[in-house]
């Protein structure tokens, strides 16, 4: 088995029209025994961005206080927030330093431009080869699942109620068939005025 | 991704060296099946590949046993032909023995123990077998390649069968919904949900194409159709 | 002194530093994920003005596809361009350093850069890396000395060629190109040529998918064709998915909104008192 699926977990980001929903499970486990039901994998970056971390769970929390410092420091300088582009940019060169000897995290990151309010979602594998498609991205376990789950459920321009409920069901329906990730799941609904965040009822087997 | 480097010079490598042999191959291919109350669908791509190559797009991976008896296989190539070919011969064996057709229930017990037979070296493929109990209703049987077997409403196998399962736990199963009537699924309903997961299944897999071959199975026989996907 | 207000400029390069935590985890049996590949056709041609390149969209992980429209076609200078094949980061990451070398090296030098040179930074970068960076390349550009193409290979090896493949598609594409490559191709033939050969790939190899992207390179003009071909179109879904609202068990919510953030613009501060 892959040390990435050492502690489970399961998250997808999904653009709709004029906003972006990201949702994880909130297993941690380490392999088939589950630890905890409310487990964070989803940061908050920024009022309109959010990054999710899935796989080895002690390198989802460095990797995100990594983050937050040189957001904070980015912030802090610029005097400006920082755009979801230039938030992959620098999360994929920071994942990329460390070519040879990678943290096991596969990002997500999902968010609204700053100026713009554009929906923007990619993500990354390990060592931070950005994908950036107009339509849905995968991380985590069930990403075969989630897959299958997203391309037949997502389709343009749904708003943000419809967004929820395609994420929801796509997410859920995708870890119930893998083993290492589900036991409740977080759904972010990101909007140009407010965020939406729902704790999903899922089975917890 | 070890820090020590050792230097390798086969050609003056002394120590015995170990071969393998591998005898399977992996040839890919997905297979689903959805039962109704007095129908049931089975549905097969046919793209045969290995490793990065296809060898051929329009290779029909349903096998009727019956006239209401179809066998869905995926996975190692060899090993479904010679599977079927016995279970053809078994097939009129009993035929000629009992001077009756084996019914399906009979024909997904039969499977298990001919696969269970080859415990140590099985046969590598993913099964599905779908047909019609002996009421006339829709069944579909899965199993592991060792003869492990389960009958249930919906079943994907094979190399999208990750991909696959889940939308039909939802779609047919009616998994994690509120307020949704637990109603049987129509004829023409599973027929464009297997569709459909053809569809993305296509787009992910890149063992999943080209085409796909349904078999329709009523008490008025077997209905065959096609249906084009991706050739990329 | 070094503190948080003002950092030590980072060390250039790799970090190794989590290279032992790595090789003690594998050592316990943990498996190494595999990074994300473009199992990829790429080609160059050079016709009878410039230099032909393409590409192939689709990037793999293991044996599901992780980017359906990806692009392969890396931007190295205003008359380069170079394709990669392999690890996908490798190639995008090794692509942009070399562009900006490129670019530092153009105003240095106060001249169009030449193709050679792009070749032998990233031939001696990736010779350096002994082949751990996986990036294999299809170099195309044209210079003073008129079009150049050369083919790089993960250990720093270097080909100049008239016509050129790489990737898991290379063979299906260079099957097209041994037949009807000719020097001094008419550009209509030759985008028809590079066309062909990587769609070859796309239909033949599994690793190579969705569509064709073309880059036509001649003295003084690029012509970046993205998507030229859309060689494979996604079925038509004959069900609608959309579910009606409240089908998902909600446990709690809790919206957080974001207010407007007004910028106020201070006046220029007044001069310091200095009588």
């Amino acid at each position: 088995m892959s040390i990435l699926a050492y502690n489970g977990g399961a998250m997808v980001a999904m653009k709709g029209e004029n906003c972006v929903a990201i949702a994880a499970d909130r297993r941690f486990g380490i392999q088939a025994q589950t630890l905890a039901t409310n487990f964070e994998k989803v940061f908050e970056m920024g009022p309109h961005l959010y990054v999710g971390l899935p796989g080895l769970a002690t390198d989802t929390q460095t990797v995100r206080e990594k983050l937050r410092f040189r957001k904070n420091l980015y912030e802090l300088k610029e005097n400006r927030l920082m755009s979801p582009k230039v938030f992959s940019a620098m999360l994929s060169h920071m994942l990329y330093e460390k070519r040879f000897g990678p943290f096991f995290v596969e990002p997500v990151v999902a968010g609204l431009d700053p100026k713009t309010y554009e929906p923007f979602i990619c993500n990354m594998d390990l060592i931070g080869c950005i994908n950036q498609p107009k339509d849905f991205v995968v991380g985590g376990t069930a990403s075969a699942q989630l897959y299958g789950m997203c391309e037949a459920l997502w389709e343009p321009n749904l708003g943000p109620e419809d967004l929820f409920e395609t994420i929801s069901q796509a997410l859920i329906n995708a870890f119930d068939r893998d083993a290492v990730s589900g036991w409740g799941a977080t759904v972010y609904i990101i909007e140009k005025d407010k965020v939406t965040i729902k704790n999903l009822k899922t089975r917890m087997d | 991704m070890s820090l020590v480097v050792k230097p390798n010079f086969p050609d003056y490598q002394t120590a015995p060296v170990q071969r393998g042999f591998n005898p399977y191959a992996d040839n890919g291919g997905s297979v689903v099946a959805i039962a109704g109350d007095d129908f049931v669908i089975i549905g097969a791509d046919t793209r045969l590949s290995a490793g990065f190559s296809i060898y051929t797009r329009e290779q029909n991976k349903l096998f009727p046993l019956s006239s209401t008896t179809v066998l869905g296989c995926s996975g190692c190539w060899c090993d479904t032909l010679t599977l079927t070919r016995i279970l053809k011969s078994r097939m009129q064996m009993y035929q000629q023995e009992h001077n009756k057709t084996m019914s399906t229930t009979a024909c997904a017990q039969m499977l298990s123990t001919m696969l269970y037979y080859k415990r140590f070296f099985p046969y590598y493929i993913s099964n599905v077998l779908v047909g019609l109990d002996n009421d006339g209703k829709g069944v579909v049987y899965s199993y592991d390649p060792i003869g492990h077997c389960e009958k249930r409403t919906h079943r994907a196998g094979g190399s999208a069968g990750a991909l696959l399962q889940p939308l039909l736990d939802n779609q047919i199963g009616k998994k994690n919904m509120l307020n949704v009537k637990e109603e049987p699924v129509s004829q023409q309903r599973a027929l464009s949900i297997i569709k459909d997961v053809f569809i993305s299944a296509a787009e992910r897999d890149i063992y999943t194409g080209d085409s796909i071959l349904i078999n329709i199975i009523t008490k008025d026989g077997i209905k065959e159709e096609t249906f084009q996907l991706r050739k990329d | 002194m070094s503190s948080i207000l003002c950092p030590e400029i980072p060390s250039p390069g790799f970090s190794f530093e989590n290279c032992r935590r790595n090789a003690m985890l594998e050592v316990k049996g943990h498996a190494m994920p595999k990074a994300q590949k473009t199992g990829t056709t790429i080609v160059g041609i050079i016709y009878k003005d410039g230099v032909i390149l393409g590409a192939d969209t689709r990037a793999t992980e293991d044996t599901t596809v992780a980017d359906k429209n990806c692009e392969k076609i890396h931007y190295l200078a205003p008359n380069m361009y170079c394709c990669g094949a392999g690890t996908a980061a490798d190639t995008e990451m090794t692509t942009q350093m070399v562009a900006s070398q490129l670019e530092l090296h153009r105003l240095y030098t106060n001249r169009v850069v030449r193709v050679a040179t792009a070749n032998q930074m990233l031939k001696q970068y990736l010779f350096r890396y002994q082949g751990y960076i996986g990036a294999a390349l299809v170099l195309g550009g044209v210079d003073s000395t008129g079009p150049n193409l050369y083919c790089i290979y993960p250990h720093g090896s270097t080909d100049k060629l008239p016509y050129t493949t790489m990737g898991s598609g290379s063979l299906a594409a260079m099957a097209v190109f041994e037949s009807r490559w000719k020097p001094d191709l008419e550009e209509a033939e030759g985008i028809k040529l590079v066309r062909d050969a990587i769609a070859a790939g796309i239909f033949n190899d599994l690793g190579s998918g969705s569509n064709v992207d073309v880059c036509v390179i001649k003295k003084g003009s690029v012509d970046y064709k993205r998507t030229y071909d859309e060689a494979n179109i996604k079925g038509q879904k004959q069900n609608s998915y959309k579910y009606p609202r409240g089908v998902t068990d909600v446990l709690s919510t809790k919206v957080v909104d974001i207010e407007e953030v007004s910028v106020r613009v201070i006046g220029a501060p007044e001069d310091m008192e200095i009588a």
